[in-house]
């Protein structure tokens, strides 16, 4: 009670303080201070790039987006020709950024994983190996790594006609300089069955696997969900394939003059970016996992053993499920990484959002709405993937009282 | 009453003769054991690890060592069929890879602030060393002025144009300013990021989580193609200037973040007391607040220096010659060029990159075991 009258009585007080010791006076002042010297900050930057602007005969706005845009594109997801729009080829550009990065946290997960694992083995060899790994690859700038993929090793691998390869003979496998050579999955008619099957059988696995989880709740007993799953997964599209009169077949790539055509090409570009960007990012990932399974007390171990798991079931049961919480929200934080680190593709050359946006830009000449869109896109995929992460970082959070 | 008068014969008398301890416990053996092959599955990722590492080294060792190219004047030192590394390269270019087109007879200079930046390092990198404030003054205001006269010639020095500047200069005079401007900035926006007011909170946000979320190249290219046009007529800032400010305020976000963790760890008891010995607030930051939390965060200082340091490769791309640039640059050279030029000049970069790098993050983990004393929370 004492206190709450001092309070009341220091609150009677406030009267007699002067303006400029009053702390409330004093902060709204200073914040409609600063909001007047950005708002004049803003003004006197857009009257200047209008000015600039308008001497220099660009008109701002997003109206060239509709234009032909009449560059060609090395690598495209969607229908593009030198004939389609800018909008098009930005969007062709952001497909690009978002397989590359797809598969980069794809690989450099699964890599990060397994380095991180090892730097805690009790295997010597193995241990100073991915110490070594994790050491070098994130103490070099991860363009320096990009350029020496791309200019050191993939561009200076022999031409097809130099590797030895027949004009005209099939080609099941080759990497040379002009990229990574493998046959193509041509789909006939009826092999969109083997697509239903897949799916259908990927959907009972999942309806399987609740089921099996909500029965061995109810009752203890378990169910082999995952042999289960994946040998369905194997069986039944293969079975539909050879009933369905196998409707698929592979393209081969061939080589014709100086030049390798048909065939799945991987493009050099793309190769080099994504060696980079999946080694790179995963001796940080290794970092984090090693650190999160570090942070699981021993005694978690210990306790595991002593109800009688196996050591394979004590990780994945015990250890690995508690490092989830420490591991994850780190990890937000490198997949970010990484698709932000996927815009230096422009420096080797594979068509991304930065690199078309850079060639729409010394087009057009649109400086500020070009860069402003790249950056809104790089922006809202931040915040798209810190958003999921979020929400599967709280689905994995510990519940506490 | 028989078995009484029975001597104990299970008792000895005497020692028993030593034996050695088995092969699986001691010795190299028992090592090899122990780490190498104490299950089948280690023994496979044993056999498989040295397979690859049988398969790697030796010929990245004839690369770099036994067929490599020491000296040579051009490049037909350097393609005689079955050459390794031509370091040649690199030895004629050193000077290059340092100081860019800077001035042979100025060079003096850029060591003079070589050497300026070390006298202030290293008394503040060892703790035990007093003065760190004055030390800190001397790295954040002194030095930089002294840099910046030596390195564009003011006072009746001879003025060197910064597109003359280049190689190892331009890398540490980015990574350097950046982290200089960024680490003020850092502070205001954290402690902004905390206050009460909440439109300077607003600010803050928006702030951090915009520089946060772009990649730092369109940063750059914001700053090199997009800033001029917001500048009004007549005024222009070189195009090192410009980087400048795009890695500045790039890396104050990421600042702020770190300083914010370190404001975070402060129990509210720490800012009650202050408050109790009627300390304004900048008083209580600067005298209790602040020493502490950047004390904590020393070691989320040095990592994003490092992040930073490894980030100003990428001032290539917007057309300044940083180490990495200058070392692609010349790899054109049409004197130099080789098959093996391209992976000479990026190892040697590369090696360069790892020193700074690979020393800043053992001395990180020095300071993060010397600030662990055991009080975690």
């Amino acid at each position: 009670m004492a206190h709450q009258e001092g309070v009341s009585a220091g609150a009677d007080d406030s009267g007699r303080v002067s303006f400029m010791n009053d702390p409330k006076a004093r902060g709204l002042v200073f914040q409609a201070l600063l909001i007047i010297a950005v708002m004049a900050m803003v003004y006197i930057g857009v009257s200047n790039a209008v000015n600039n602007l308008a001497r220099a005969g660009i008109a701002s706005g997003f109206d060239f987006f509709g234009e032909r845009a009449g560059f060609d594109i090395g690598q495209s997801f969607i229908p593009y020709t030198n004939d389609s729009t800018y909008l098009r080829a930005f969007f062709v550009g952001l497909g690009n950024t978002l397989v590359v990065a797809a598969i980069g946290i794809f690989f450099a997960t699964v890599i990060g994983f397994i380095v991180g694992l090892a730097r805690l083995s009790k295997n010597y060899l193995v241990q100073k190996f991915a110490t070594v790994y994790v050491e070098t690859l994130r103490n070099i700038p991860l363009l320096l790594q990009l350029l020496f993929w791309y200019k050191a090793v993939l561009s200076i691998l022999p031409s097809p006609r130099a590797m030895g390869l027949e004009p005209g003979a099939n080609v099941a496998f080759s990497l040379n300089n002009r990229g990574l050579y493998l046959p193509r999955i041509v789909p006939e008619a009826g092999s969109s069955f083997i697509l239903f099957t897949l799916i259908a059988v990927l959907i009972f696995w999942f309806v399987l696997g609740r089921w099996a989880r909500k029965r061995q709740m109810a009752t203890g007993q378990q169910f082999p969900v995952f042999l289960t799953g994946l040998g369905l997964l194997i069986v039944l599209p293969l079975l539909v394939f050879f009933v369905t009169g196998m409707p698929v077949s592979l393209e081969y790539a061939t080589l014709q003059g100086f030049n390798m055509v048909d065939g799945w090409v991987i493009q050099p570009e793309f190769m080099a970016l994504l060696l980079g960007l999946s080694l790179y990012t995963a001796s940080f990932i290794a970092e984090i996992v090693r650190a999160g399974i570090l942070a699981v007390s021993h005694g978690q171990t210990e306790a595991a053993y002593a109800l009688g798991l196996r050591p394979n079931l004590t990780s994945r049961l015990v250890i690995v499920p508690q490092a989830m919480r420490v591991i994850i929200p780190p990890l937000t934080s490198q997949f970010l990484n990484l698709t932000k680190n996927s815009s230096l593709a422009v420096a080797i050359g594979y068509p991304d959002l930065v690199s078309v946006t850079g060639t729409v830009l010394n087009q057009t000449g649109q400086a500020v709405e070009v860069i402003s869109i790249t950056m809104l896109v790089y922006l809202t995929l931040s915040l798209l993937t810190s958003a999921f992460m979020n929400w599967f970082n709280s689905s994995v959070a510990l519940v506490e009282r | 009453m028989d078995h009484n008068t029975k001597s104990i014969a299970y008792v000895r008398t005497q020692e028993s003769p030593k034996t050695p301890p088995p092969m699986a416990v001691g010795g190299v053996g028992g090592w090899l054991k122990e780490n190498l092959f104490a299950t089948p599955r280690d023994t496979v990722l044993t056999i498989l690890t040295f397979l690859f590492l049988i398969w790697i080294i030796p010929p990245v060792v004839d690369w770099a060592f036994i067929s490599a190219v020491w000296d040579g004047e051009s490049r037909e030192d350097c393609i005689v069929p079955g050459a390794g590394a031509c370091w040649a390269f690199v030895e004629a270019k050193f000077g290059q890879f340092m100081y860019g087109r800077y001035p042979l007879e100025e060079r003096w200079r850029v060591n003079l602030s070589g050497l300026l930046l070390i006298a202030g390092l290293v008394p503040i990198a060892i703790p035990s060393v007093p003065y760190k404030r004055e030390n800190a003054l001397y790295l954040l205001i002194v030095f930089p002025v002294l840099a910046f006269i030596l390195l564009t010639g003011q006072f009746g020095l001879q003025p060197v144009e910064t597109p003359l500047w280049g190689g190892l200069l331009v890398t540490l005079v980015v990574a350097i300013v950046g982290i200089v401007v960024s680490f003020p900035l850092g502070i205001l926006l954290a402690l902004g990021r905390r206050s009460d007011m909440p439109i300077v909170k607003m600010f803050c946000v928006i702030f951090i989580e915009f520089w946060r979320g772009v990649p730092l190249i369109t940063v750059l290219f914001m700053s090199s193609v997009m800033l001029p046009l917001f500048l009004p007529d007549g005024v222009s800032f070189d195009k090192l200037l410009r980087a400048l400010i795009g890695v500045a305020l790039f890396s104050s976000a990421y600042m702020a973040e770190v300083i914010r963790g370190g404001l975070q760890a402060i129990p509210k008891g720490q800012y009650e007391a202050a408050n109790a010995m009627a300390l304004t607030f900048w008083q209580g930051t600067r005298l209790v607040i602040m020493p502490q939390a950047l004390k904590m965060v020393i070691p989320g200082i040095v990592n994003t220096f490092i992040g930073l340091f490894k980030d100003t490769s990428l001032v290539l791309i917007i057309g300044l010659f940083d180490l990495l640039g200058i070392v692609q640059q010349n790899m054109t050279d049409p004197n130099w060029i080789s098959p093996q030029t391209p992976a000479t000049g990026f190892v040697f970069a590369a090696f360069v990159f790892f020193i700074f790098c690979f020393g800043m993050s053992r001395y990180s983990a020095y300071m993060e075991r010397r600030l662990d004393t055991g009080h975690k929370r």
